[in-house]
């Protein structure tokens, strides 16, 4: 639980990050910055794609479609939360020459958008919509 | 690879400081769209408090962002060797995005 407090802390705290190991090469900071903000773009898109059910499916059973878009906004928070959780650790690693951390959910995240995807095409084909 | 021009200050050849502010404008125009999904989804609700209110919180959540966005980028113009941004930052965007996803939530259950 102290390591979670800690890691949270690193979210917001500037200076804690740099007390560490050395600077690396700022190109590579860039890069890990673009990374954060390309899921950070991905979690967007989710939440997007959140209200967009919600909106442009008003034929959808209300469980359905109120279903399918918490899940959307529930991906989207997490996907950000995971995105700066995921920065934080790789700055760390480049500070301290370390491996770069690995990680599993890229492939968690598109198997759900996968089955999201493949129960969007069952709910239209069968036409559960009311 | 021919160098920088005698004089000149040292510009990165791979553009590194031109791509991240880039990939921060990306961010925003993201954040935008999810602002005025937002709006719409708080006009379809009818116009409720909760509903006025979450909006409201999207909107302003999208002003942060955008602020974060222009000082962050406004410090990658300004040094030759930008280092990684100050956490604060980055913590500050995800919290921006999480915030419009639970008032997203509130939009959804209450509309």
């Amino acid at each position: 639980m102290s390591g979670f407090v800690r890691t949270l802390r690193l979210w917001f705290a500037p200076e804690e990050v740099r007390r560490e190991g050395a600077t690396p090469d700022y190109r590579f900071s860039l890069a890990n910055e673009r990374t954060f903000l390309a899921w950070l773009r991905t979690a967007l898109a989710l939440i997007g794609g959140g209200f967009a059910v919600d909106q442009f499916l008003p034929d959808l059973r209300w469980g359905w479609r109120v279903g399918l878009a918490l899940a959307l906004l529930a991906a989207g928070a997490l996907c950000a939360l995971r995105a700066v959780n995921h920065w934080v650790r790789c700055e760390r690693a480049m500070r301290r020459g370390e491996d770069l951390p690995e990680s599993r959910f890229p492939a968690l995240l598109s198997v759900v958008v996968a089955v999201v995807a493949l129960v969007m095409v069952v709910v239209v084909l069968v036409g559960w919509e009311g | 690879m021919s160098g920088p021009a005698a004089g000149a200050p040292a510009r990165d050849p791979g553009l590194q400081p031109e791509r991240t502010r880039l990939a921060w404008r990306r961010t925003t125009l993201s954040t935008t769209v999810v602002a005025v999904l937002a709006a719409k989804a708080a006009l379809a609700g009818g116009g409720t408090v909760a509903g006025v209110v979450a909006c409201a919180v999207c909107c302003a959540c999208w002003l942060v962002f955008l602020r974060i966005a222009h000082r962050r980028i406004r410090d990658l113009a300004a040094a030759v060797a930008p280092g990684a941004p100050v956490p604060g930052y980055a913590g500050g965007a995800v919290l921006c995005t999480v915030v419009m996803a639970v008032c997203g939530a509130a939009l959804v259950w209450q509309g």
